[in-house]
């Protein structure tokens, strides 16, 4: 595409899809204000971009000219951030078209999108059913076919697994392969922005684009954007470990077939299948419920309504302005999370818990190192345990619907089959700053993989 | 007392003589004073310490701001590469170890100028430790402060609390400005040698090219732990911090104020209570902070936006080498352990402590200076001559005479005043006579004395020394000039 009236035509019919999927609640941005947006910025786009057209959602959590960056929480309603993240204009410097912000959970934080202070978002292909998060909306937005890709974060599944329930492809990028400057900090040292698409390669250009070097961002790598690899003929030479940790007994039956395909395939393409152990595993969630909650804790501090964001009334001093800002402006989920990671900070229990989480996790990278150093070029799981559940499901347990992952250092999320209908997803995990390699492998699985396919 | 079975009364009496004798100390009113000094020190960077923006001091409120030192949501930080130098100069500067690996930390608390609701600072592994500083105590002579530790860390925004009438303005220019925190050990025995050792630490970091340490714009602040105990005691007291010391004049007044109220709790048989004390320069009073304010968990943890600060050898060395050569009298109260040693000695040979630190600090390190950084007056002459300044048998400028003589030709510095007559001549007749040779030649001077001028009598003074050539004993002459006039 590179003739403007194309871009403009982009623009109205990806403001048409926007509308028709209105129902989904799977974008913030009213409909009228998206379409002015849209078009504008069409008019703007850099004809040479590689997305020049593309429309592009983008999580609320991400700031952006564009539009108010509300975090899915009351306590930024009608924020409209001054600048932009770089992400993001990386993507508007490509051509793309930033087409509205999506519904998450509240600051990232949960796997359902129900956790909004905007309402929960449906999933496209089940209303009693969530669609994952805590990028649910972005999910929902690429599986509806609204936008071909979307931004997402995550900090602990929350690309993957919305991507898995929703049946389309998540990336979650190596830690310091996007800038995070310009995503609103929940868990700083996991999270990272990470890409949506319909396809393995809608994915990967948008990451292309977002990635690399930001002096703005301290633990951005210092590296050059991710260079797309070509479409391979096979897995030919490809080391494929199966963790047995991500198998348990009790795995869905349908996800565990769909997962069993997926290794005969591997097979079929020439690739070696090997199982491997990750023993840290079992720890995994307890890791990141201790991590991700004493960093959002300190993070989640400047939502004092000082500044910025609504400030609740009845303030008689600085002390009850706090309180009831952040008493009314936070959801439940978030205030729970701020309290246990306040409580694993504070002086006394420093050492039990956020010290030895750090230690554990320690551990647990150098589980994956280990798997990778025996020779295994990436790892093949189960994205999800069970295909999307029900609304309000899950809500009273928050723990079990991770899925111990978190600490990869690169995964891609894939549909690889269908249960009653609902998407199942896998993930390859790859190593460190080796997503062309991966990317290569979820090329080639893609292509003979019958996604839609039941079980 | 372990005492062994068939002495235990011998052991008891002991015991108890040595119980008398500290209360007898304790009831002389031997207090002794423990002061330990937190010190923020502005460096002088031009940009902040995280962000791009400028640092200068008197901008209108909120005109140097961005998303960064703002704590708008997504914002992240970036190390200021020269915050970083100047820091590693300062440590270099106090003799600390620089550490090539540290970690910045955040400090959690709230509070309406601190944007982001912590502060970024060091806390486990800071940039610098074990330093020392020298500096000239008015009680000790030169004493050595230690500096524990040394690390970088932002600064907050402005309370202001009288732009808008009952409500509080925020100025967020500050917010971000970087600051290194030194922070010595509970070295000084006197609210006078918390200064001392303040004035030497501000010319150090001025010569070195650090800070301005103007405390009056801000750019050098300090909290003190103070504590005191019964002399002979060595555990310490129960401490408190003194805030709010905004200005150098103000320093010896806060912790005078604290310690003399510490003291008084004592003796009035209370226990002084671990607690914050705010300074308040209008009132000149010490008031303990709202307990509210103080119950701080700062749940210190590794700031996980920023990598830990790794520093290349190259840098440190590039910093020593910029380190400027500090001049004399700053040498001698940091580095030059001879001199230290020198003025030891000058002490040790038996004169006043403080008058041998002033002629260490003039005379010897200017005759250093020109002679190539020898010490030429050896310390028993030194000492000898300043204890002819103190009986009265040599003038103040008589002496430093005698001292360059010496310096140049050696010799018993009393000899050397014979030789060059300068003696000062405390004889009453002589020294009348020269009284009486001025009065006579100035007869108007005498009238407008005796109605009433009384500050000519410094007038007269002058003329005598000078008719004496500087021998006539100053206070002897004032004694006979005065009898004279009255008479």
């Amino acid at each position: 595409m590179s003739d403007p009236s194309d871009a403009l035509a982009s623009a109205k019919a990806a403001a048409d899809r926007l509308v028709k999927v209105k129902r989904l609640n799977a974008c913030l941005t009213p409909t009228t204000e998206l379409r002015k947006s849209l078009l504008a910025q069409a008019q703007l786009a850099h004809p040479s971009g590689v997305l020049y057209g593309m429309p592009v959602a983008v999580k609320d959590v991400i700031c952006t000219l564009e539009f108010t960056t509300t975090c899915a929480s009351k306590i930024l309603e009608g924020y409209h951030s001054p600048y932009e993240a770089t992400a993001v204009s990386r993507l508007k410097a490509a051509g793309a078209l930033v087409a509205g912000k999506t519904n998450c959970d509240e600051f990232a934080m949960g796997s359902s999108t129900e956790h909004s202070a905007y309402g929960r978002t449906l999933h496209p292909f089940d209303k009693t059913r969530v669609p994952g998060g805590s990028s649910g909306g972005s999910a929902a937005l690429v599986a509806a076919g609204a936008v071909p890709a979307a931004l997402g974060s995550e900090t602990g599944g929350s690309v993957r697994q919305p991507a898995s329930l929703c049946g389309v492809v998540g990336i979650k990028p190596t830690y310091g392969r996007v800038s995070r400057y310009g995503l609103v900090a929940f868990g700083s040292s996991l999270d990272q922005i990470g890409v949506l698409g319909r396809s393995v390669h809608d994915a990967a250009r948008v990451l292309s684009v977002i990635s690399g070097r930001d002096p703005r961002d301290s633990t951005c790598e210092d590296r050059d954007s991710l260079r797309l690899p070509t479409v391979p003929e096979s897995l030919q030479g490809f080391v494929i470990g199966i963790p047995k940790e991500y198998f348990p007994a009790d795995l869905d039956p349908a996800v565990r077939r769909a997962c069993d395909r997926v290794i005969r395939l591997f097979k079929e393409q020439g690739a070696a299948v090997r199982e491997v152990s990750l023993p840290h595993t079992p720890y995994a969630v307890a890791t990141y419920y201790i991590i991700a909650p004493a960093e959002a804790s300190s993070n989640l501090a400047r939502y004092d309504g000082a500044r910025f964001g609504p400030r609740f009334n009845g303030a008689a001093d600085v002390g009850a302005l706090y309180r009831t800002t952040r008493g009314m402006g936070f959801g439940t989920e978030v205030r729970r999370r701020i309290l246990l990671g306040t409580y694993v900070l504070s002086a006394g229990y420093y050492d039990a818990y956020y010290r030895k989480a750090q230690q554990m996790r320690a551990l647990i990278a150098q589980d994956f190192r280990n798997a990778f150093d025996r020779g295994v070029d990436l790892l093949f799981t189960p994205t999800t345990p069970t295909p999307a559940f029900k609304a309000g499901e899950k809500l009273s347990d928050p723990v079990a619907m991770y899925l111990s992952d978190i600490f990869t250092v690169t995964a891609i999320s894939l549909p690889i089959g269908r249960v009653k209908g609902l998407p199942i997803g896998g993930q390859f995990i790859g190593q460190a700053f080796l997503e062309d390699e991966m990317i290569e492998a979820a090329y080639a699985l893609e292509r003979v993989v019958p996604s839609s396919e039941e079980v | 007392m372990a005492g062994g079975p068939g002495a235990p009364g011998v052991a008891g009496a002991t015991g108890a003589a040595a119980a008398a004798g500290a209360a007898g100390v304790a009831a002389a009113g031997g207090w002794e004073t423990v002061i330990g000094l937190e010190t923020h020190v502005q460096v002088r960077t031009v940009s902040k310490m995280f962000c791009g923006c400028s640092a200068a001091f008197g901008a209108p409120p909120n005109t140097n701001v961005c998303p960064v030192c703002l704590g708008l949501p997504g914002a992240l930080p970036v190390p200021n590469e020269q915050a970083i130098k100047l820091a590693v100069r300062a440590a270099l500067a106090l003799g600390c170890t620089v550490h090539p690996k540290s970690l910045f930390a955040r400090k959690n608390y709230f509070y309406p100028d601190l944007p982001k609701g912590y502060q970024i600072s060091q806390f486990e592994r800071p940039l610098a430790t074990d330093g020392l500083l020298s500096y000239l105590s008015p009680d000790r002579g030169v004493a050595t402060a230690t500096i524990v530790r040394l690390h970088v860390e932002e600064d907050a925004g402005k309370s202001l609390h009288d732009r808008v009438p009952k409500q509080t303005a925020i100025d967020l220019n500050r917010s971000g400005v970087p600051l290194i925190e030194i922070v010595t050990g509970p070295d000084f025995r006197s609210p006078q040698e918390a200064r001392a050792y303040l004035l030497t630490l501000k010319q150090v970091l001025e010569y070195a090219g650090v800070s301005d340490c103007d405390m009056e714009k801000g750019s050098l602040r300090v909290d003190a732990n103070v504590s005191v105990r019964e002399a002979g005691v060595t555990a310490l007291g129960t401490k408190t911090e003194v805030k709010n010391i905004n200005s150098f004049a103000y320093v010896e007044k806060a912790l005078t104020l604290e310690r003399d109220r510490q003291i008084a709790v004592l003796t009035g048989g209370g226990r002084v209570e671990q607690q914050t004390m705010l300074y308040d320069a209008k009132t000149n009073s010490v008031r303990p902070q709202r307990t509210k304010e103080e119950s701080h968990d700062y749940r210190y943890f590794p700031d996980p936006d920023l990598p830990p600060l790794v520093l290349r050898p190259e840098l440190v060395d590039e910093q020593r080498a910029a380190l400027p050569e500090l001049p004399a009298a700053k040498r001698v109260l940091t580095a030059d352990r001879a001199v230290a040693d020198y003025y030891e000695a000058v002490v040790h040979a038996g004169t006043d402590t403080k008058l041998a630190a002033n002629w260490v600090l003039n005379e010897v390190l200017g005759d250093m200076k020109t002679h190539q950084e020898q010490l030429r007056v050896p310390p028993g002459a030194l000492a000898q001559l300043i204890g002819l300044v103190l009986g009265g048998t040599l003038s103040q400028p008589g002496a430093k005479r005698v001292f360059a003589h010496v310096a140049e030709r050696g010799g018993e510095p009393r000899n050397v005043a014979d030789a060059l007559g300068l003696v000062q001549v405390a004889d009453s007749g002589v020294v009348a006579a020269w009284v009486s040779e001025v009065l006579a030649a100035h007869p108007v001077e005498v009238q407008r004395y005796r109605n009433g001028e009384i500050k000519l009598l410094q007038f007269f003074l002058g003329r005598v020394m000078k008719v004496s050539r500087g021998k006539a004993d100053p206070k002897l002459a004032q004694k006979v000039l005065e009898e004279k006039l009255a008479a």
